[in-house]
């Protein structure tokens, strides 16, 4: 054993003594210890997110002004704008947990990554649709080949194959680790997409409506988008949670408290 | 260090030479593929001008991403994979060996075909080595993102049509500077900032993609 492999073997050794250690924040990357918390957190951020989503809604419908341009179309940018945003953020979050997962080897980092793929896609489709919806009626066409929307769906893209290979992968200690490579080579692929795809367009001089001159935003409109965001964020983490503990039941079934648990649920289910 | 970079490639390229027709097979695609475009969009000569560089680099793509399953397929299948990454040597120089040769027995004549096929579409006789030249600064990078999705994919089921969901996307920005650097100059403007940028981008990932690679090769082989 070389020197290397010794330091890497007592940073590990001192990693599972922190995991283990009852006080320590680390004992949560142990899937065991992290299915109670993440059972105890995600209803919370459910409610949170729900009650975002009714007052955001409320504001949106009934407090945001007419806008004097675009006239009641406009208003699908409380759910657009956050989809796009959330879209973009739970792909560099994903990235996040694969490059934590790498560095250091815990399986519930990528179960993470796992977890929060088709909430991005989800959202990077509403993002796709509800700009179409929107471009109908503002632009007259569904769709334009704007640097944005562009990136967006190869972004869509990115996520259909991060899925497609974690799905098609069946060992999951492969499918983990690839998948996490993919998210990192493609999140540092997705700022040198998003700007080519700006200069191809301006070299083309191809759309004549730019989303980049918005006109300045009604401070109830900004409020009202923040809200949704948040909203979305919530529900994002909610529904991240309730899939991290799918999987983890999934992954960890060989074990006795995962069968424990499970004849608790059937239990629960039968009553 | 240099000698495993040498000994592979010398490998690769006897094997390469002995797979000869695989080889063409690539090549003849990305003919026929270009040929095939007049016929469903019609052959009038304006409208083929203006579409040329557009249709030889997205071939061009497509047939680099036809030879890639085959990067490291064999070698896994009789296990020389296994041997060469429990191997003391870099793995990294003889997979950036390897791709080289793709590269080369891919690449290279598919950028050295194109000039001869844009001339069916009756691009203007001077842009034609700008159009190689772009092929050849810009395919050592499709070949490279290429590799990383090749050893993801490797051993997967239905790894092709994998592959190119997980390659195509990232290989956008080399399409939009390739090509456009051919379309700038018919449009009478520079094109010194296309070319900059491919090579940046190759540089980027000639320094980058061979870790990614390797990552991914000890996965397929665990």
């Amino acid at each position: 054993m070389n020197a290397t492999q010794e330091r890497r073997q007592r940073w590990r050794q001192g990693l599972e003594a922190r995991q283990r250690s009852p006080r320590s924040l680390w004992r949560f990357a142990a899937p065991q210890q992290f299915y109670p918390l993440a059972g105890w957190l995600a209803p919370w951020f459910a409610a949170l997110a729900a009650v975002l989503a009714v007052v955001g809604l409320y504001l949106a419908f009934f407090v945001a002004p007419t806008d004097a341009q675009q006239g009641e179309v406009y208003r699908v940018i409380f759910i657009h704008v956050p989809a796009a945003w959330m879209s973009m953020f739970l792909y560099l979050v994903m990235a996040f947990w694969g490059i934590v997962g790498w560095v250091l080897n815990t399986r519930l980092s990528f179960m993470m990554a796992h977890a929060l793929a088709p909430t991005g896609a989800i959202w990077c489709f509403i993002a796709l649709w509800t700009g179409a919806l929107w471009g109908k009626p503002t632009w007259g066409t569904y769709w334009v080949w704007d640097a944005r929307l562009t990136s967006q769906l190869l972004l869509m893209f990115l996520y259909l194959g991060y899925l497609a290979l974690t799905r098609a992968i069946e060992d999951p200690r492969r499918a983990d680790r690839a998948g996490a490579l993919l998210a990192i080579v493609g999140s540092i692929n997705v700022p040198i997409i998003y700007f080519s795809v700006k200069w191809w367009n301006t070299l083309h001089q191809g759309a004549s409506v730019s989303l980049t001159r918005a006109p300045s935003m009604a401070t109830i409109m900004l409020v009202t988008m923040l809200v949704m965001a948040f909203a979305a964020w919530f529900y994002s983490i909610a529904v991240a949670l309730w899939r991290v503990r799918t999987l983890i039941l999934e992954r960890e079934r060989h074990t006795d408290w995962v069968a424990a648990e499970i004849d608790r649920l059937a239990a629960k289910e039968k009553e | 260090m240099g000698a495993v970079f040498a000994a592979m490639l010398r490998r690769e390229m006897a094997l390469a030479w002995r797979g000869r027709t695989e080889v063409l097979l690539a090549l003849s695609f990305f003919v026929v593929v270009v040929c095939l475009f007049p016929f469903g969009i019609g052959p009038e000569a304006n409208q083929l001008r203006s579409i040329a560089p557009g249709v030889v680099w997205v071939t061009a793509l497509l047939a680099s991403l036809l030879a890639l399953p085959r990067l490291f397929e064999h070698d896994l299948r009789d296990g020389t994979l296994e041997q060469l990454l429990l191997s003391p040597e870099p793995a990294v120089l003889w997979v950036l060996a390897k791709v080289a040769v793709h590269w080369l027995v891919s690449g290279v004549p598919v950028a050295l075909f194109a000039p001869l096929l844009a001339g069916l579409y009756d691009l203007q006789p001077d842009v034609l080595p700008l159009l190689a030249g772009t092929l050849l600064l810009g395919s050592p990078t499709l070949t490279l993102i290429g590799a990383i999705g090749a050893a993801l994919t490797l051993g997967v089921r239905s790894g092709a049509v994998l592959l190119a969901l997980l390659v195509l996307p990232l290989a956008v920005p080399v399409l939009i500077f390739g090509a456009g650097a051919v379309e700038a100059a018919l449009g009478g403007v520079s094109y010194a900032a296309h070319l900059a940028l491919l090579g940046a981008g190759m540089l980027a990932a000639v320094a980058l993609a061979p870790w990614a690679c390797v990552a991914a090769l000890r996965l397929a082989v665990q």
